[in-house]
């Protein structure tokens, strides 16, 4: 049954990117890309990939979505008319696909238990969290405490990212230069919006917050809760005007949880050096290993979602200061 | 009783099955976008309220109860403000409803 639905979702994926390519307009393209990224996170689910799920729903279906709208505002709904060679690109594309479909020929079969990806480190990982971190959750004890060097890679990336889109787009006007009738006024309005999205706001950011201390425990994390908390202030801006939003939180604050993310995350790492451990050994926090490592896991993942925070309201902030 | 709780939330999924349908067969059939989203809006309130409520009964008095009423709950309060969000920025696109559409393409015949 799980194996015709995953089928099901992945012909509708491949039928949105057919479409994603055939339309020349770009604004229905941006809604397509919404579609497919919610397609892959049910496929997602469908794998027991929870986590990643709410990753894609949160970051590809929501805020990427909001991104590219707030991007097209700035150029022309249609697309150019193309004049590359279409033979040749055919070409490179059947080239590339036919590499991709022989290389799934080594591929082992889907949820083979003999698969490397099964017996590697995977079965150690399974055997030793609940001895070492002793929580439920197995993806959090791998991405925060066992690949904690990876992670605090990818957090690296996110902030170098919001630091190169602020370097290329700026952080925007100072408010008080503005003239007041620049000043957008979002779908204020619109009385229904408005109304259902005061009430819906504080559910999404409680629910970010759940996703944020419950990682541990359930699906979800740093990286998810960031999201989630970001989409619900874009929702704000785009209900109350990007103005009432940048009172809430200003550029100054947003520039401040950029940096600020990072910083916790390589704190806790070097106070493990200093408490007599390695980087990023959360042992040596705590008198008690396992109590150690929660501690760990909860500080750099309130790190990671400080810095997904910041970043993507930044990036969101950019690119409608450029509007205006 | 059981059974009786049975047949009901069949009775109830199977209506909200063929509003779905219905839905679906307007959306398709129906002449302009907004009489299409009449059509479609049918799927959202009727379809989804008896499918969820139909599927409640089957859970009985449990933690999956609870969801499937907050699941409702989000359901009833986004989708009227999708459709609205959707007709409005049509309208604001410049989409006319079906008979001044019409009347358009007759004057530009004459």
């Amino acid at each position: 049954m799980i194996v015709i639905f995953g089928i099901f979702l992945l012909t509708l994926l491949v039928i949105t990117a057919i479409a994603i390519v055939r339309t020349d307009n770009l604004f229905v393209a941006v809604m397509l890309m919404g579609i497919a990224s919610l397609l892959i996170a049910g496929n997602f689910f469908l794998l027991d990939a929870a986590d990643v799920a709410l990753t894609e729903a949160a970051v590809g279906a929501g805020i990427s979505t909001v991104l590219f709208l707030s991007a097209l505002a700035l150029t022309s709904e249609r697309e150019r008319a193309k004049s590359s060679n279409k033979l040749l690109s055919l070409v490179v594309v059947a080239a590339a696909a036919m590499i991709l479909i022989y290389a799934t020929f080594d591929k082992p079969r889907f949820g083979d238990p003999g698969a490397p990806v099964q017996t590697h480190v995977a079965p150690w990982y399974l055997e030793k969290t609940p001895e070492y971190i002793d929580i439920p959750n197995v993806v959090t004890a791998v991405l925060g405490s066992f690949r904690g060097y990876d992670t605090l890679g990818e957090v690296f990336v996110v902030f170098t990212a919001g630091i190169g889109v602020l370097f290329l787009l700026g952080s925007g006007v100072p408010l008080g230069s503005l003239p007041q009738d620049k000043i957008n006024e979002g779908l204020r309005h619109h009385l229904i919006p408005r109304v259902v999205g005061r009430v819906l706001i504080p559910f999404i950011l409680l629910f970010g917050l759940y996703v944020q201390f419950h990682g541990e425990y359930g699906p979800g994390g740093g990286f998810q809760a960031g999201a989630i908390i970001a989409a619900s202030i874009i929702l704000f801006a785009l209900l109350e005007g990007e103005q009432r939003a940048l009172s809430v939180l200003s550029a100054r604050v947003l520039l401040g949880l950029i940096a600020i993310g990072p910083l916790i995350y390589g704190a806790v790492g070097v106070a493990g050096i200093l408490l007599g451990g390695n980087f990023l050994d959360y042992s040596v926090l705590s008198s008690n290993p396992v109590k150690g490592q929660q501690l760990g896991i909860l500080l750099i993942e309130a790190g990671v979602g400080i810095t997904v925070t910041g970043v993507l309201l930044s990036v969101f902030h950019a690119f409608a200061a450029r509007g205006r | 009783m059981t059974t009786l709780l049975d047949i009901l939330s069949w009775v109830l999924l199977t209506l909200g099955g063929l509003s779905i349908l219905i839905g679906g067969i307007g959306a398709l059939r129906m002449p302009d976008l907004y009489t299409r989203m009449h059509a479609a809006s049918v799927t959202d309130s009727m379809g989804a309220i008896l499918v969820l409520v139909g599927i409640m009964l089957q859970a009985g008095w449990s933690l999956a109860t609870i969801k499937l009423i907050a699941v409702l709950l989000f359901l009833l309060l986004t989708s009227p403000t999708s459709s609205y969000a959707l007709a409005s920025a049509a309208l604001l696109a410049g989409t006319r409803p079906f008979e001044e559409s019409v009347q358009d393409d007759d004057e530009g015949q004459e």
